[in-house]
């Protein structure tokens, strides 16, 4: 159902240090295991340089947190929600300077907000690193109501804002961070194939 | 690539013909001279940061040198460019210094910008060395039209030597920042580089040590490359004479001590691409069919492995020393 070959689908890359000032990561789920290469990686000085916002989830029950915590950053936060950590991110951005460099790891849902944010923010792409780890969910726009479906694992999708069928292109919008998602059935409405769990 | 036979014709951009109405020794080396369009027409505007190639026919020997203007980007009556004599170069500043007065006509590029602002920058950090302050005074003229966030540093070696520092700082006041050599006065690039907000950008200018300084610390400071910008022109090196072949158009031609490749080419009526003739822009890069020798490499737009594959040259500055060098030209 998918077109292949769309460009503005991300491309993600394994996280790496980068030289910098602050280094501000935010990841969710098995996004855990990415940070804890990066700290693994991660030449002297840079761990006392790290501030880490975390949401456990996914394989939850290895208690990716306490590894995180223990790896000797500057600052450790695990909160419940990626509403949550968006927040405590925003509010880190707002004091930061050049040199901040900025780490996602995690679901695309949770990444597609970070790059956003940081973006807004003023970040060059350069200064952001994306590794994506865990689910295949995605966020996703509706190009009709506009509205914001998060969390989506199924093809097709309802949207949350207007109530359409969407199908989940991998056209995806950095500025907003969201996949594009255009109504299936617009010329037959009510042959909209059964969701199918294909973000998994 | 296939062998073509005959050279892609090249859509030519008019030039423009401008009479000097005013050189000015603004600094015991450095005079600023003013190109007025000759005939009615107007000179195109352009944007803060963009430069001219200056044609100068000395004698027999005819130089394509690149100037910053420094004039306001809308003032399409007149453009000025300011000059430093370089008594160890090629001879075109020093044309331009003693033989160029008032009345004197000359032929100048159509303005091209290698160094523009990013108008996405929240605020813009602007270093400047020496000389190389001429295309941050277009670009000032914008900023502050556009009332953005900017700020200058620049390094001269003392006060006297040091060009428009009056009128800067008379303009720009406390944005203005001058660092005199002479008075062990340093830009604090560690400092600057740490105390800025996300969304800074940086342009440097100036004598090549002083930008690989400032770029390399912001590097290493973690600025990524989207938010540095510099510029700078590399005057040809000189070196010994050689010959090279040019197979599209089935020539040898020679290249003189004190000529560029580019240079010998146009003296041979071969037509080629050009923009900066400064080792910057890419636009004069050739593919070299075949060589037994050594490439020397002057230009900063190849990159290391391209320079090392043999496959491609920036003549408008780079040289050749051995037995032969065919190039797709």
């Amino acid at each position: 159902m998918l077109v292949e070959g769309i460009k503005s689908r991300p491309v993600y890359a394994p996280l790496t240090p980068r030289p910098g000032c602050l280094h501000l990561v935010v990841a969710n789920d098995e996004g855990a295991l990415a940070v804890a290469d990066l700290a693994a990686a991660a030449p002297d000085g840079f761990l006392t340089r790290m501030r880490i916002i975390y949401v456990p989830g996914g394989s939850a029950s290895a208690d990716h947190g306490a590894r995180l915590g223990s790896l000797g950053a500057a600052s450790f936060t695990q909160v419940t929600s990626d509403s949550v950590a968006m927040a405590a991110f925003g509010e880190a951005l707002a004091e930061a300077r050049m040199g901040t460099q900025v780490y996602a790891a995690g679901t695309e849902n949770l990444i597609g907000q970070v790059v956003e944010e940081a973006l807004a923010a003023g970040l060059e792409l350069g200064a952001i690193g994306a590794e994506h780890r865990g689910s295949l969910e995605r966020r996703v726009q509706c190009v009709h109501c506009k509205a914001i479906t998060e969390h989506v694992t199924s093809q097709p999708v309802t949207c949350s804002g207007c109530g359409l069928a969407l199908l989940v292109r991998d056209h995806f919008s950095r500025r907003i961070g969201a996949f594009q998602g255009v109504c299936i059935d617009a010329e037959e409405p009510g042959t909209a194939p059964r969701p199918r769990a294909v973000f998994a | 690539m296939t062998m073509a036979t005959t050279a892609a014709p090249r859509v030519q951009v008019p030039k423009l013909a401008v009479t000097v109405t005013e050189v000015a020794q603004i600094t015991p080396m450095i005079k600023r001279f003013r190109f007025e369009p000759t005939g009615s027409v107007s000179l195109p505007p352009f944007s803060g940061g963009a430069h001219v190639i200056v044609e100068l026919q000395d004698g027999e020997s005819l130089r394509r040198n690149p100037y910053s203007l420094m004039s306001p980007p809308s003032q399409s009556s007149s453009y000025t460019i300011s000059v430093r004599r370089d008594d160890a170069g090629r001879g075109g500043s020093l044309f331009l210094h003693r033989d160029v007065r008032p009345g004197h006509r000359l032929t100048i590029s159509r303005p091209v910008n290698l160094f523009p602002i990013d108008w996405r920058a929240r605020r813009h950090l602007l270093i400047a060395g020496g000389i190389g302050i001429t295309p941050f005074l277009a670009q000032m003229v914008q900023h502050e039209t556009a009332g953005s966030d900017f700020e200058l540093h620049f390094a001269v070696r003392e006060r006297a030597q040091g060009a428009y520092l009056d009128e800067l700082e008379a303009r720009y006041g406390d944005r203005v920042h001058i660092y005199c050599d002479d008075r062990d006065e340093r830009v604090p690039i560690g400092r600057l580089l740490d105390e800025q907000p996300l969304g800074t950008h940086l342009y440097v200018c100036g004598p090549a040590g002083m930008m690989a300084m400032v770029l390399s610390s912001a590097r290493s400071a973690g600025w990524p490359e989207g938010s540095l910008h510099s510029e700078r022109f590399l005057a040809p090196a000189s070196g010994k004479p050689y010959e090279i072949r040019l197979a599209l158009s089935r020539r040898t031609i020679r290249v003189t001590e004190h000529q560029s490749m580019l240079d010998a080419m146009e003296a041979a009526g071969v037509d080629a691409p050009y923009m900066c003739r400064g080792g910057a822009c890419g636009e004069c890069e050739t593919a070299v069919v075949a060589c037994d020798g050594k490439i020397l490499h002057n230009d900063e737009f190849l990159s290391t492995e391209d320079k090392a594959s043999g496959r491609k040259i920036m003549p408008c500055v780079s040289r050749f020393e051995g037995t032969a060098l065919v190039l797709q030209r």
